[in-house]
């Protein structure tokens, strides 16, 4: 089943990286864009849909990435790449810290400090003491990096194929997490914390930890994303942010590692396809769709896809899939 | 000195904003045990509404009530339609419905009235300060109308067969229905006061922040701590911290933090209430099984 899960991921990287070579800049913008906010769904799905503590504040962790990423390229000239492991552990611990009392609460309690973090956020990053770093409201722009070994690629493509390398290992690494022994553990704390604590799981550090982890996730989404579109500003990580990839993450699939890929490729193309109508379309159409979806697919369309995929195949081994699914139904979405 | 006061009162004023959406707030926590995250986005489409209502060449207290009338129905179809569905649906489920109704008000709000920021009227006009020049005649008046509601729901809740029955479902719903109660009803009803309580803060502030679709957002983090301050679980705690928001917020915001932070000084007190006293000053320490 592992080395299924690792196939899958390495061969639709595979098909992904193909793309690269026949689409035009755009349109890998678009995709790079679809591969980081994977990542930061993954993040969220991880905490949301795994371990069952409602985040609605992950702009932040996104936002502290970018800006990571942005400061470090920008004032101490630090290649673009070496910027991720840096961010990556900048916001781990930013997740731990915050995560150290809110995640002690209940859910609801959760969602609303982290709804808090991420409505107070852009007045955070614009405030004047540290801007210096962040260079205020103006904010701060970067250049796109170029190819590196003489490798005959545009820039666009060498940021997807990057981008998307970068995706693939996290995405395995976020595999291998979840179907291990931690990631029972963490799936045991939402589904019935007081057992998970009769068998030995200490609930307060497995979900402070978690939250490190997922704003880890996040926060390397969040550099990418700043790498890709060259340019930070306190206004780009609005309340509307967190919200929109909640909104990823109940539309591709909570607890579902193909679901924030769905998700992603949701948020990213449909807002430009709503925005034709009216600007204020996309807000309107994402609260409609996530209304129905909660309504009528509450598990997305990682979900849909595999309900049609076990009618298609059933000679699989339908127990185990349908108890698994059934659990998932049953304990969330 | 002078400036102390100055801030205090000023304080109370914004605070007695905080306090209305607090209550909403906490009235729709205790029936449901639901925090309302579009309460803000409500508060500012009713008050779109009512600025429409005042174009359309309403005199403005007309307005006021049809305001009022309209957002106690519009509360009370998006509970009865919406809501009651999700009364056993699990936190997430619950919480994103929230958010899609937040979306779905802000950009309607957007669409139908435009992104571009409006001034809106107020009733209490007049040229001379009062108090000594401590508060202008729209932040005297204001005061005197959310406390006026404030008092009002208190008496209702108090002192009226349906208020009793309100609060009975709110308690317990399932004795409430035994005793024959129509407990759906009553849910519908306090959606439809909550709205009606966003709807006259969003009138009440208009006038002081100006009128944009974002309005509210800011003001509903502070009814948030407001209500975690005071007890989420208790309307007079939460309309005791709403006005203790808005006193620290302004102090906070003068003397400590800078205007710039103030927001973020919400975000602190909810995260030093949950911290140091989850349960709030005034709320009922909640034992679960374990």
């Amino acid at each position: 089943m592992a080395g299924a899960r690792t196939l899958a991921i390495i061969a639709g990287s595979a098909c992904a990286a193909a793309l690269a070579f026949g689409l035009s800049g755009y349109h890998l913008f678009q995709l790079t864009m679809v591969v980081t906010y994977a990542i930061a769904i993954l993040g969220l799905n991880i905490v949301t849909g795994y371990n069952g503590q409602i985040s609605l504040g992950h702009g932040a962790f996104y936002a502290i990435g970018a800006y990571v990423t942005a400061i470090l390229i920008s004032n101490y000239d630090v290649p673009y790449w070496a910027t991720l492991p840096v961010s990556a552990l900048i916001c781990a611990a930013f997740g731990f810290a915050f995560g150290l009392p809110a995640l002690r609460l209940g859910g609801l309690y959760l969602a609303l400090t982290t709804f808090a973090l991420a409505v107070a956020l852009p007045q955070l990053l614009k405030y004047p003491a540290l801007e210096p770093w962040t260079g205020g409201v103006q904010g701060i722009v970067i250049s796109k990096p170029e190819a590196p070994f003489g490798l005959k690629l545009s820039a666009d493509q060498w940021l997807y194929l990057f981008t998307l390398a970068i995706g693939a290992v996290m995405f395995l690494l976020a595999a291998n997490l979840l179907s291990g022994r931690i990631g029972r553990a963490i799936r045991a704390v939402r589904d019935n914390p007081i057992a998970a604590e009769a068998m030995g799981v200490d609930l307060a550090l497995l979900k402070t930890r978690t939250f490190a982890v997922s704003a880890l996730y996040t926060g390397v989404a969040g550099s990418l994303g700043a790498i890709a579109v060259q340019f930070v500003a306190p206004d780009s990580f609005s309340v509307f942010l967190s919200i929109t990839l909640f909104v990823g993450l109940v539309v591709g699939g909570v607890a579902s590692i193909s679901g924030a890929i769905f998700g992603a490729a949701f948020i990213v193309f449909v807002p430009n396809l709503a925005e034709q109508v009216s600007k204020a379309a996309a807000g309107a159409v994402y609260g409609v769709i996530l209304i129905a979806f909660l309504y009528f697919i509450p598990s997305g369309f990682a979900g849909m896809a595999r309900r049609i995929l076990q009618r298609m195949l059933p000679q699989r081994p339908a127990m185990v899939v349908r108890a698994e699914v059934g659990a998932r139904e049953n304990g969330h979405a | 000195m002078i400036g102390l006061l100055h801030q205090i009162l000023s304080g109370l004023v914004t605070g007695g904003i905080y306090a209305s959406v607090a209550l909403a707030l906490v009235m729709i926590y205790q029936s449901t045990h639901h925090v309302n995250f579009a309460q803000g986005e409500m508060a500012t489409f009713s008050t779109y509404i009512a600025l429409a209502l005042i174009d359309a060449g309403l005199p403005y207290w007309g307005a006021f009530v049809a305001t009022v009338v309209i957002s106690f129905i519009m509360g009370a179809v998006i509970q009865i339609v919406l809501m009651r569905p999700m009364a056993n649906a699990p936190v997430l489920s619950s919480v994103g419905v929230f958010i899609g109704l937040l979306l779905v008000f802000n950009s309607l709000t957007g669409w139908i009235f435009s992104y571009t920021i409006k001034s809106f009227p107020s009733p209490f006009e007049s040229s001379r300060p009062l108090l000594g020049g401590f508060l202008s005649p729209h932040e005297l008046g204001a005061t005197v109308v959310t406390l006026a509601v404030l008092v009002a729901v208190y008496l209702f809740f108090r002192h009226t067969k349906l208020g009793l029955a309100m609060r009975a479902a709110a308690f317990n719903p399932v004795s409430s229905r035994l005793v024959g109660i129509r407990v759906g009803h009553m849910l519908a009803l306090g959606w439809g006061l909550a709205a009606t309580l966003g709807a006259v803060a969003g009138m009440m502030i208009a006038p002081v922040v100006f009128l944009d679709p974002n309005m509210m957002s800011g003001i509903l983090l502070y009814a948030f701590a407001g209500a975690l301050l005071g007890g989420i679980d208790n309307p007079a705690g939460a309309v005791i911290g709403g006005f203790a928001v808005g006193v620290i917020e302004n102090l906070g915001g003068a003397y400590v933090v800078g205007t710039e932070l103030k927001l973020s000084l919400a975000l602190f007190t909810i995260v030093a209430v949950l911290v140091f006293r989850p349960n709030g000053l005034f709320g009922r320490v909640l034992v679960t099984r374990v």
